[in-house]
């Protein structure tokens, strides 16, 4: 207390001017640490929004309905079915085709706007679209003759007009599509021609070149990063496994298990680009392996998540009380026995949440991945394991990257679309561990 | 043989050799167990272990110098006037595999026996109809190598085949031979899985080791045919597809440390008052709530936070700030790519001093406290020194993060290397020009591609002294509490 404050005669119940300085200094720091967690919570949700509102839009997508002819003279000129003779007919016969359909079905319905040529109308179809038609007739070549009722992709401009990324003024200066196929697509919409339905082949198929933005699919990036994950766990777990146990168990305490000591921690905090350096030049370079296949990118991942599951292994088999391993020891087990027969499974619920959190971070890597040629565009499935483990593929989160690079602002809808596939990925890993955790996991 | 089969021979035999040990040690003592030294199921064990370990090993080894061996055979028999100017034998060792691959593909279409092909003038033009397009002419000698990698490649495999089923067998029969009721099996098992355990936790060491000799290797590489100090004191990063490239290094290093500097302001004041919040402040309802939504932040891939740059961030950063106060009309700038960044790094932060702070006994709060303190000053004047070794090491593992990160960078900070003082300029890091020279058709004899080893290497030399600083400082500064 300082002279001032006791002499002064004022009223313990009147805080004098220092206390409250105090007082007004504490509440600010209080008010710091609530903007902080205020700011780091916000962060994740604008965050989150952001990329949900962009690309959920990618879940749906515009379809046009209508009766299709095929027509025998056409597709089918020598009428004995054969899908090799059939093949001969190119995607551009196919597309005349559903032109001729369409138009067909407006006139019918009277919806053709004057002056409008036929290559107009049939730029409302998706470039796409005559591809999936032909590919439909060769699997099955008894619809030649027929009569069905097709669902063609629309245009991605079209698309984009019904989720508000194209408007009437950004149609007018943009020579890919024309206010006027804009209205006719309105019209159409009033008619039940066209409409929004769930987009299937978002998840399913593969990537489209980049003028088709409304084709653009996932299907050969999520069959990439399941391969890779497949590979990640076959590798990692055994080896992480026995790592652990070495060094936790069994390791004298010597230079040599203090050097492995330093290099996992340090292999931990390694940038992740780094490993893909080290993929680019061991596994492509050296070892000759396939470029962009699931193998090397898998092999890549390993190296990356070891130590995180050496790290989880290592903290499980810590938390197994030494209680049970003076037991065994004492009834007369040998060190491996007791290792193996009792203290492994007591602590595989803790090493198998590592292992999934271990997964899920490598499942989201991009970097390295960049550098071991998996940017390539892929079209074709990977064939089945193992052989397919060698054939080029491409993975979720490169693909995101992938889907940025292009021009066609309906990308930033596919690449967000694709962010939410991974977050659902990992969301679902992640609650696993969490059960695996709370269902599994024993205080003792 | 296909390496599937292979394989799954070879682990039929070692099952197969777990039951015959078992039945042998069993049937050594007329099946009266007592008389063996260990249980049946380790000798059936030991005979597992013998079959299977030494032939997938070999199978392993070979497979990967099969490849070099084959290289090296088939590369010498290229003349060196074969090799045009301004080529190299590894250019024309890929067209050796590509030529190989072609003819692999037109005989096996029945199109023409391999002798014929060889014989043909026009062995472009046929190998381009199955699919195989050669730039330029090809030379006789090229197409000989081609055959000859060709013939050599099933009589390796071949070869590979022989030897892993042999030493299966071989592995097999010496662990069968030696069976007998005195025979430690048990011990000899345990000291196999103990060599291989020891085997599998020298993977880190390897992997580091790898890394260190592919950066150093290339890196030397690069600097034969770059002079490292043009690399270290040049101040203008220009690659050019021509030769003659500027890759001075300092505008990379300055954008990384500009984006780090920013990523850190965000990410240290906002995690470290977080993370004093929630220790010291939050009532339970409130830790168990804002805790893990932060965590997340550290899930959540970089991917999409660099989307999260792209589309959201810097569009707005350049639409409210930069454009009015007409200093920059880039969406991809440094200021984007730090805020994002810090974003990221609140998680690192905010849970280990979180920890740390926790760590951090209730008796020196309650001796503040006593003292009249209020609850500010005992963060200030008391926590917060004691732990401050654990807020430098988090701090600097953060800063680690920061330099190392690639994804957030490479959408939202920009390509263009330069050297301004304005955070509202796209520029460039380290990180983004390893990705964006090594990407794409690069041939790997140029110093254009190879730069990428020797940014590399600095980045992994950057980090490795940070981690290392970072865990030095936390060890040698932790204050010891009962």
């Amino acid at each position: 207390m300082t002279a001032e404050s006791t002499n002064s005669g004022t009223s313990l119940y009147k805080t004098d001017a220092r206390t409250k300085r105090r007082n007004a200094s504490e509440a600010r720091f209080r008010i710091y640490g609530m903007a902080a967690v205020g700011f780091g919570v916000l962060a994740l949700i604008v965050l989150l929004t952001s990329v949900l509102g962009t690309g959920l839009g990618a879940f749906r997508q515009t379809f046009l309905t209508m009766p299709v002819a095929l027509d025998a003279a056409t597709l089918d000129k020598k009428g004995n079915r054969d899908p090799a003779e059939m093949a001969k007919v190119t995607t551009i016969g196919y597309q005349k085709i559903l032109e001729k359909a369409l138009i067909a079905e407006l006139t019918e319905q009277k919806l053709i706007p004057e002056g409008m040529s036929a290559k107009d109308v049939g730029g409302l179809i998706s470039k796409e679209a005559p591809a999936q038609l032909r590919n439909k007739v060769l699997a099955n070549p008894e619809l030649v003759g027929q009569t069905i009722t097709f669902r063609a992709l629309a245009n991605g401009r079209i698309d984009g007009y019904f989720k508000g990324r194209v408007t009437m003024e950004s149609a007018a200066l943009d020579s890919n599509v024309s206010p006027a196929q804009l209205e006719l697509a309105d019209k159409m919409r009033a008619a039940n021609l066209l409409g929004l339905s769930f987009n299937w082949g978002f998840i399913f198929d593969p990537d489209a070149s980049e003028l088709r933005p409304e084709a653009a699919g996932l299907g050969v990036a999520i069959l990439g990063s399941l391969y890779m994950m497949i590979i990640v766990l076959v590798l990692s777990l055994p080896l992480g496994v026995a790592a652990s146990i070495y060094l936790e168990e069994f390791a004298p305490t010597n230079r040599w298990t203090d050097l492995i000591e330093v290099n996992i921690a340090n292999l931990a905090a390694v940038p992740s680009i780094v490993f893909g350096i080290l993929g680019l030049a061991v596994f492509i370079n050296f070892a000759n392996m396939p470029q962009s296949s699931p193998l090397v990118g898998g092999l890549v991942l390993t190296l990356m998540t070891l130590p995180t599951i050496i790290i989880a292994t290592r903290a499980a088999l810590k938390a197994v009380p030494p209680s049970i391993k003076d037991a065994a020891l004492g009834v007369g087990a040998s060190k491996t026995q007791t290792v193996f027969h009792h203290v492994l499974p007591l602590a595989m619920p803790g090493i198998l949440t590592g292992t999934i959190i271990g997964l899920a971070q490598a499942l989201g890597e991009t970097a390295p991945l960049l550098l071991i040629g998996m940017v390539a565009f892929v079209r074709d499935y990977p064939g089945a394991p193992p052989e397919g483990f060698l054939d080029p593929a491409s993975a979720l989160p490169v693909q995101v990257y992938n889907f940025t690079q292009r021009a066609d602002p309906a990308f930033i809808e596919r690449a967000s679309g694709a962010i939410i596939v991974l977050l659902v990925f990992l969301l679902t890993m992640n609650i696993l561990a969490i059960i695996l955790r709370r269902r599994f996991e024993r205080r003792w | 043989m296909s390496l599937g089969i292979l394989s799954l021979i070879v682990a039929a035999l070692a099952a197969a050799g777990f039951f015959l040990g078992r039945r042998f040690a069993l049937a050594k003592v007329a099946g009266d167990a007592r008389r063996l030294h260990s249980l049946p199921g380790y000798y059936g064990q030991t005979v597992f272990l013998f079959t299977a370990v030494p032939a997938f090993l070999v199978l392993g080894l070979w497979l990967l110098i099969q490849p070099i061996v084959i290289e090296n055979r088939v590369a010498g028999t290229i003349a060196p006037a074969d090799i045009p100017e301004g080529s190299s034998v590894g250019l024309v060792m890929s067209d050796v595999r590509r030529i190989a691959d072609g003819i692999e593909r037109v005989v096996s279409e029945g199109r023409m026996t391999e002798p014929e092909l060889a014989a043909h003038d026009d062995i472009r033009g046929e190998l381009a109809s199955a699919g195989v397009a050669l730039g330029n002419d090809v030379r006789p000698s090229v197409v000989e190598a081609a055959r000859n990698y060709r013939d050599l490649s099933p009589a390796s495999s071949l070869a590979m085949s022989g030897l892993v089923l042999a030493l299966a067998l071989a592995g097999m029969a010496f662990a069968l031979r030696r069976i007998s009721p005195d025979f430690r099996a048990r011990n000899v098992s345990e000291t196999f899985v103990r060599y291989l355990l020891i085997a599998a936790s020298t993977v880190a060491i390897l992997t580091t080791v790898g890394i260190v000799l592919s950066l150093v290797f290339e890196t030397v590489h690069f600097f034969r045919l770059y002079s490292a100090d043009k690399f270290f004191f040049n101040t203008v990063w220009n690659p050019q597809f021509r030769g003659g490239s500027d890759l001075g290094i300092w505008p990379l290093l300055w954008g990384t440390m500009y984006v780090s500097l920013i990523a850190l302001l965000v990410s240290v004041p906002v995690g470290i008052f977080a993370a004093i919040y929630l220790a010291e402040y939050a009532s339970k309802r409130v830790r168990a709530v804002a805790k893990p939504m932060i965590e997340i932040l550290a899930g959540i891939p970089t991917i999409v936070y660099g989307l999260f740059a792209l589309i959201t961030v810097g569009p707005m950063l350049r639409d409210f700030f930069a454009q009015p106060m007409g200093i920059g009309s880039s969406s991809s700038s440094v200021m984007t790519a730090g805020l994002v960044m810090g974003i990221m790094l609140i998680p690192f932060v905010s849970s280990l001093s979180d920890d740390i702070i926790n760590a951090v006994p209730q008796s020196l709060r309650d001796g503040s406290y006593g003292l009249g303190a209020t609850q500010s000053e005992t963060v200030k004047q008391v926590i917060l020194p004691a732990a401050l070794p654990g807020i430098v090491g988090a701090i600097l593992l953060a800063a680690s993060r920061a330099i190392g990160e690639t994804m957030i960078v490479v959408l939202g900070a920009g390509a263009a290397a330069k050297m301004s003082l304005n955070p509202f300029d796209a520029m460039t890091t380290v990180t983004v020009k390893i990705v964006s020279q090594l990407t794409g058709d690069t041939e790997f004899a140029s110093p254009e591609t190879l730069v990428a080893f020797a940014l590399g290497l600095t980045l992994f030399v950057f980090t490795l002294g940070l981690n290392v600083l970072a865990l030095y400082i936390v060890r040698k500064y932790r204050e010891q509490y009962e």
